[in-house]
């Protein structure tokens, strides 16, 4: 059980990062309670009044908490894969203090109730918090929609069938314009399920080569292409979620010239890794969609820079070790990522692709607009949701010191640069490293 | 292993086929998938050898998952035996398998990954007719996707200097084929142009998942190999198919009993060979390093 946060606490000597005002620069930031009372950038004064505890941040980087918009958290159902006490916990190791979880748990997230037991559930254990996608049709079956009025009341952020495309087209369209009745919107997994079945992996050389049936780039594409239209049909508000390839880029790129209301994000293997990680059959870089070719990841990168791609999401998919030690076409797809998203975002810091701000904005204050979420600035009157940070020391990825409950990491063992020094939710510190 | 082969084949063919080099070695074929020729081939070689060989039938569908193939594998590992055999229906099994045992591991064939000592036996049947493989153009037909001695062939035959040929629709190619160092063709005709050998591929009806090609009928017709469509191919070319046969789907019946054009019989000989040199070979590295 959490306890509030009372008293004030002096964040002294940070490198202040807040990508919404665009303030970088060294200062200080007070919490009173829960929220922010001052953001400066001048000498703090009152350090010497004995109800303020002061932290030196001795230059580290302090910044909005991180938003992570794409988690799964296998609870209720799968609590031997995660629950949401380690998801937490997995989370404000990794400096992410607001998420969003896919309704693909068993139950699945269609119903009032398990919405509101999702969040009570999150609200008890004090760490990240937890902002619940529903379900767009009954059960993800893809066929009726789920009470989407209702869940949204109830505090859905945003409708979708988790991991699942929303395949028929009927469906789907149905599901944009109700959904654009509330103001909610629709987040698609972009992949046309008919090509992707039974595919384990890109499908291309490496694919003929390992004799493994492949999932086409076009899969992506052409679910974009239909939905692009759909969009336009109806006005509705639409997402696709962890986009893999240049063709997919390029839709949303010329149905956001065209002015559709759409948006999309992507997840660190898709700007980090290439199909390579697959061979060998490690079953931890398979991945829904899979990971694609050097080209493709590339063009992620370059959609990064541009602003074609709004934000990027963690996708973090625990898996048990029964379901990844397994001959690759048998094992599930996905990658824990809570705790490697900020690193592997500052990837593209240190390979100069963005600015140190810009890659900040791109894990807080991006999808926090995105969602119409409270989080992701440091402004007065906020919730002090904080993430303290050293953009440059060293570490290497070693799942087994995750909190997340499963070890499936895609960067099993990859040397990152970035590592969260302390997490701050509501004026609480949930988590800080011993040095 | 070609000429170790050789040896093997001669001693095959002798009254005492017998030998000890592998006297008190434990070989199991573990078996996922059905095999009668491959796994009679292992079966035979070993004894041959004189290990003890005990064979395993596995149905992949009564396995609950692949967590099995782990769990078998760890507890034929306690039992302290020299080589394992494996086939599997899925690709990268084997060699996840042989992450987990400290014996050697054969693969028997995975999914449509690859089926090493196919490759060798066909290597060694084609060696022992033409004398030798750099030069020679092999033309690879059908039913390529699925097909693990395709691949497995395809390394083995270019390594040695050969030309490979694809011949295929273009639904039972793998994506970027003609990255695999070979040169493709939809047309059997203009594939079989010139060859010297002809490898026909089985129709894998049990692995395929939806509409690959639209009746048996029309495949015969354009790519099931006949007497017609083998005078493209050098009038010595040889017929060559890993088994088992659909007669009439990919091959011709009177074609494939044709004593003067296929060597499939011999390539089943052929087999044996092959497995005995790859079990000594194997086992003398392994020489006493897992007691």
């Amino acid at each position: 059980m959490s306890t509030r946060a009372s008293g004030r606490v002096a964040y002294i000597n940070a490198r202040l990062l807040d990508p919404a005002s665009g303030l970088d620069g060294t200062g200080f930031l007070l919490t009173d309670g829960e929220t922010i009372a001052e953001v400066g950038t001048g000498l703090f004064q009152g350090a010497h009044s004995a109800d303020t505890l002061v932290i030196d941040c001795q230059g580290a980087c302090l910044a909005p908490g991180l938003v992570d918009m794409r988690v799964q958290l296998r609870e209720p159902g799968e609590e031997h894969k995660e629950t949401l006490r380690s998801a937490g916990e997995s989370a404000v190791a990794g400096g992410v203090t607001s998420m969003v979880c896919l309704p693909n748990t068993h139950p699945v997230i269609d119903d009032v109730a398990t919405v509101e037991f999702v969040a009570r559930r999150a609200r008890k254990s004090g760490l990240a918090k937890v902002y619940p996608y529903a379900a767009a049709t009954k059960q993800l079956a893809g066929q009726e929609l789920a009470e989407i009025g209702m869940l949204a009341e109830a505090g859905a952020l945003g409708f979708t069938d988790g991991t699942k495309a929303i395949k028929n087209a009927q469906v789907m369209r149905r599901a944009l314009a109700y959904a654009a009745t509330f103001g909610v919107m629709i987040i698609q997994h972009p992949e046309e399920p008919s090509l992707a079945e039974n595919g384990a992996m890109n499908e291309g050389e490496l694919s003929a080569r390992l004799g493994l049936a492949g999932i086409p780039t076009a899969a992506e594409a052409i679910m974009l292409e239909r939905d692009m239209r759909l969009v336009a049909i109806t006005g509705g508000r639409y997402h696709a979620a962890h986009l893999s390839t240049a063709e997919g880029i390029e839709v949303v790129r010329r149905a956001k010239e065209r002015g559709l209301p759409v948006t999309c994000d992507t997840a660190p293997p898709y700007f980090a890794l290439n199909e390579l990680a697959v061979s060998e059959y490690r079953t931890f870089s398979k991945l829904s969609p899979p990971l694609r070719s050097e080209a493709d990841r590339q063009a992620i990168v370059a959609a990064i820079k541009d602003g074609v791609i709004d934000a990027i999401a963690s996708d973090h998919a625990p898996q048990d070790q029964d379901s990844k030690r397994l001959p690759f076409a048998q094992a599930e797809p996905g990658g824990v990522g809570l705790e490697t998203l900020l690193a592997v975002t500052l990837e593209l810091y240190h390979n100069r692709h963005l600015s140190l701000i810009k890659a900040v904005e791109l894990i807080t204050w991006a999808p926090a607009r995105l969602l119409g979420l409270p989080a992701g600035q440091l402004k007065t009157g906020a919730a002090a949701d904080l993430v303290l940070f050293d953009p440059d020391r060293a570490w290497r990825v070693d799942p087994e010191k995750f909190r997340s409950k499963s070890k499936n990491s895609p960067f099993d063992g990859r040397p990152l640069q970035g590592r969260v020094l302390r997490t701050v939710v509501d004026g609480r510190t949930v988590f800080a490293t011993d040095a | 292993m070609l000429d170790l082969s050789d040896g093997f084949v001669e001693k095959n063919r002798s009254a005492d086929r017998k030998s000890n080099n592998l006297r008190g070695k434990t070989i199991i074929n573990l078996f996922f998938e059905n095999s009668t020729r491959t796994r009679t081939s292992f079966e035979l070689a070993g004894k041959r050898l004189g290990a003890d060989v005990i064979n395993m039938q596995v149905s992949a569908s009564s396995v609950a998952k692949g967590e099995t193939l782990i769990d078998t594998a760890m507890t034929l590992n306690a039992m302290h035996i020299d080589v394992l055999v494996v086939r599997h229906p899925d690709s990268g099994a084997v060699k996840l398998l042989s992450e987990k045992v400290n014996c050697a591991v054969i693969n028997a064939g995975d999914g449509a990954h690859e089926h090493p000592t196919q490759a060798l036996l066909d290597a060694l049947t084609i060696r022992r007719r033409k004398g030798h493989l750099d030069g020679l153009t092999v033309a690879i037909c059908g039913d390529v996707l699925h097909s693990r001695v395709a691949r497995s062939n395809i390394h083995l035959l270019n390594s040695m200097g050969a030309r490979v040929r694809l011949v295929a629709p273009r639904t039972l190619l793998p994506a970027q084929a003609d990255r695999l160092g070979v040169e493709v063709f939809h047309n059997m005709v203009k594939g079989l142009e010139d060859v010297d050998i002809v490898m026909m591929l089985r129709v894998q009806n049990e692995r395929m998942k939806g509409n690959f090609i639209p009746s048996i009928r029309e495949y015969f017709h354009f790519f099931g190999l006949d007497y017609e469509k083998l005078k493209a191919a050098k009038p010595d070319a040889l017929i060559m198919h890993p088994g088992p046969m659909n007669r009439g789907v990919e091959l011709d019946s009177d074609l494939a009993d044709d004593v003067e054009r296929s060597v499939i019989r011999e390539q089943v000989e052929m087999g044996v060979a092959v497995r005995m040199a790859c079990l000594d070979v194997l086992t003398q590295n392994l020489a006493g390093g897992n007691a």
